[in-house]
């Protein structure tokens, strides 16, 4: 491999000072109102999510209005902390990471990469207003009518040829793994969007539409994008975030780059077929169930390799945990993503779906994920990000993102403990037969037990926004203050 | 650039001499043990799919030699579930509510299926331990509206009250005030009347005079003093034992526009040993006669 390197190196910048003299005017604004975008976006999603577990604790907090039930506001929820929390995110460290890893600017200049912003909050606020009416699909993650998927086409079109075109004019030979990661991320992404709404709408001024498929098929379709919008949108993206800013915040190259592309190739090709785990038992034909579970379980190494090459770029660096928050956040989201990997993979099998599924564990697992892995990552890169891009010695205060951590980490323990509870107690219930053969519980009475671990879900859920508060509050200040930073003082101390 | 193949000095590995924006990658072999876990469930997704229906074909899919169907599978379950139930069912069935209740293997049967039955059932309107709600009647004191015998509580689940089967049990009070049938300080002065039989009248005048309406209107169904009348549905009135509200207000509602509390006849939705397990079960839940 070496001499392949070396042979095909000689047209680039091989030291530091003539790789200095190459870098290019990045095109930093757009990043800089996605990082802005993705706080924001952030507090209204936790937000959303404490109404809607409130609600479930609480029914009375359904407030008696169409607009405020559950069933309305859970996919604003939802689409807030994956597509605009999450989106935004990754528009962010994207374009961020796509420049400085090609040594390029953006591909159609500032001009394309604002569109693909503008684009997407318009895209963000027509979904979420057609939840609030009662405007939706009633497809689980992909509830925008047709008219706001057709938008929503031509912004990710447009995000693609932005990242593809970077890519293509880059000054580096190799393309670096944490852009694998984000280009399938887009691609994939636009091939389940546009395979998932394939719809009619009833009228051209009307908003309500009907998919082509029906029946099982739509619900293996819908599956098939379902998990794979976990799979690439929440995992693929995120590990190409991972790949960029822990080696950045660590200072340590990445562990193993051989790791890097066998997880990378095994990752997408299993993920893909993963998304019949979610329809065992059900009408779905065995043979579409055996290859969802079995993808599913061989999907487990392959998900650890990230994990792997995430931990393992800290050695010889552990002991910055202890000072950089970005790092903390970073490393403990690696932790989560590890366990989710595992817990996915076990709860695919039918064994043990056979329990787990239609419960609060499932809804736990899911929490895992997006509030250990993709929030604790995107925390990790905002509070490396933001002292960078807005030319800040460091953060305001050091001993907030203290807070924060703590604060938010005991809040998803909370969260994923109180659900593993309910959702096992709520499985073993509905199957629990007394002596006769009767059912031994109503689901009145499933419910009925559930409330105690509804309650303390809110408290973890109250814990986790607190927390994104205090960061809101932290990185505004440190961009807003013109005073010197006063992190190299607090960080003894935090 | 690639051309920098170093040492790493913590690890002691060799990088891969790329660099991006500094970041640079070490050419660490495949962690062994990563590796086999993967070959691991390789290797079990193999045998699975021999084991099990796996991979389709244009005329079907591989049957797995096991020669297993989720179909199948629920099939047997639920096949063994009925041979279990079967026998005891099927004597439930055919002996009369008294038997079942004089039997001790029929009586402790019959309680565990109507416990299980009024859960799913049930418990939506009168609650999970039978105690009602606003509108749903109380099952657990012994204040019945149509009868708390065995064989009523069976008639009244089996044909249910006010709805559209040929046996529903049937009774309307008429609506006092909104057909105009008593002013609204008449219907004040029987409302007055009504908590005057539970000893909550505040004002003996207006008792006095509602007593004399209640004698032209309501004593035909409700019986003299109150006391109701199983066989036409009408409630007593002097137990202080409400349905929908015993306050004067709700009282008032109740004269004006009356009230028709509905529910369902269950025999159009389950087996009549079913229907018998939860006569026996109500009855004894409190109050049966």
């Amino acid at each position: 491999m070496a001499s392949v390197s070396a042979a095909a190196g000689s047209a680039y910048a091989s030291d530091a000072s003539a790789s200095a003299q190459a870098i290019p005017q990045y095109d930093d604004d757009v990043v800089r109102a996605g990082l802005i975008a993705t706080i924001f976006w952030g507090v209204v999603g936790f937000l959303m999510g404490n109404v809607i577990a409130s609600q479930l604790a609480f029914p009375v907090m359904n407030l008696g209005l169409e607009w405020t039930s559950f069933g309305r506001l859970r996919p604003v929820h939802t689409s807030a902390v994956i597509f605009a929390f999450g989106g935004n995110a990754m528009i962010a460290a994207s374009f961020y990471i796509v420049q400085r890893t090609c040594r390029t600017n953006l591909f159609l200049g500032s001009l394309g990469a604002w569109c693909v912003f503008w684009g997407y909050q318009l895209f963000i606020v027509l979904a979420a207003l057609g939840y609030v009416l009662g405007i939706t699909s009633g497809k689980e993650y992909a509830e925008p009518e047709w008219f706001v998927d057709l938008w929503l086409t031509i912004v990710w079109v447009l995000y693609l040829v932005v990242f593809a075109g970077t890519l293509v004019k880059r000054r580096e030979e190799h393309i670096y793994v944490a852009n694998w990661f984000i280009l399938s991320f887009i691609i994939t992404v636009a091939m389940l969007h546009l395979g998932n709404n394939v719809q009619v709408p009833v009228s051209w001024t009307g908003w309500k539409s009907y998919t082509v498929p029906g029946g099982v098929q739509d619900a293996m379709i819908q599956w098939w994008y379902g998990h794979n919008a976990v799979g690439f949108f929440l995992t693929a993206a995120f590990l190409g975030m991972m790949y960029y800013f822990i080696p950045k915040a660590a200072g340590r190259p990445v562990y193993s780059y051989r790791l890097s592309i066998v997880h990378f190739w095994s990752l997408v090709f299993l993920y893909i077929w993963a998304g019949p785990h979610h329809l065992h038992y059900t009408s779905l034909p065995d043979w579409a169930q055996t290859l969802g579970m079995t993808f599913s379980v061989m999907l487990w190494m392959p998900s650890w390799g990230g994990m792997i090459n995430g931990l393992m770029t800290l050695s010889g660096a552990w002991d910055k945990l202890r000072t950089d928050a970005s790092l903390r956040f970073s490393v403990t989201a690696v932790a989560f993503y590890g366990m989710s990997t595992f817990e996915g993979p076990m709860m695919s099998i039918k064994a043990v779906n056979a329990l787990s599924h239609y419960t609060d564990w499932t809804v736990g697992h899911v929490h895992s994920g997006a509030m250990g892995w993709v929030g604790f990552i995107t925390f990790g890169m905002l509070y490396w990000m933001v002292p960078q891009l807005w030319k800040r010695e460091g953060l305001w205060s050091q001993r907030l993102v203290a807070w924060h951590f703590w604060i938010a980490t005991l809040g998803i323990v909370l969260y994923i403990t109180s659900m593993w509870v309910s959702g096992i107690m709520q499985g073993l219930m509905w199957r629990a037969y007394d002596e006769y053969g009767f059912l031994q519980y109503s689901f009145g009475e499933t419910v009925d037990a559930m409330h105690p671990f509804y309650v303390i879900r809110l408290l973890g859920g109250l814990f986790y926004l607190a927390g994104a508060v205090i960061m809101a509050v932290n990185l505004w200040k440190t961009i807003t203050s013109t005073a010197p930073a006063r992190s190299s003082a607090a960080v003894a101390t935090a | 650039m690639p051309t920098k193949i170093e040492k790493d000095a913590v690890t002691g590995t060799e990088t891969t001499g790329h660099e991006w924006d500094g970041i640079k990658e070490l050419n660490t072999p495949l962690p062994k043990w990563w590796l086999y876990s993967y070959y691991a469930t390789i290797l079990w997704s193999i045998a699975y799919f021999v084991l099990y229906p796996a991979w389709p074909s244009l005329s079907g899919h591989t049957p797995g030699v096991l020669g297993w169907t989720m179909r199948g599978e629920i099939a047997a379950e639920m096949e063994a579930a009925k041979a279990a139930q079967g026998p005891m069912l099927r004597r439930i069935a055919a002996s009369s509510l008294d038997d079942i209740r004089k039997s001790t293997d029929l009586q402790a049967y019959a309680m565990a299926g109507g416990r299980s039955a009024f859960g799913v059932q049930c418990a939506p309107c009168h609650g999970a331990g039978g105690a009602g709600a606003k509108g749903f009647p109380n099952l657990v004191d012994d204040s019945w509206i149509w009868g708390g015998t065995l064989d009523d509580i069976y008639t009244t689940i089996q044909f249910g009250i006010r709805n559209a089967n040929d046996k529903s049990r049937l009774s309307q009070m008429p609506r006092f005030g909104v057909d105009g049938m008593l002013t609204a300080a008449q219907i004040d002065d029987v409302a007055e009347y009504v908590l005057s039989l539970s000893r909550r009248s505040r004002d003996a005048g207006a008792a006095k005079r509602g007593e004399a309406v209640y004698a032209e209107n309501c004593v035909a169904c409700h019986q003299e003093g109150g006391k109701g009348n199983p066989e036409m549905g009408a409630p007593n009135l002097a137990a202080n034992i409400w349905t929908f509200g015993g306050d004067k207000a709700t009282i008032v509602e109740s004269v004006r526009n009356a009230r028709a509390g509905s529910m369902p006849a269950w025999i159009d939705r389950l087996d009549d040993a079913t229907i018998k397990m939860l006569a026996v079960y109500v009855h004894a839940l409190g109050g049966g006669k």
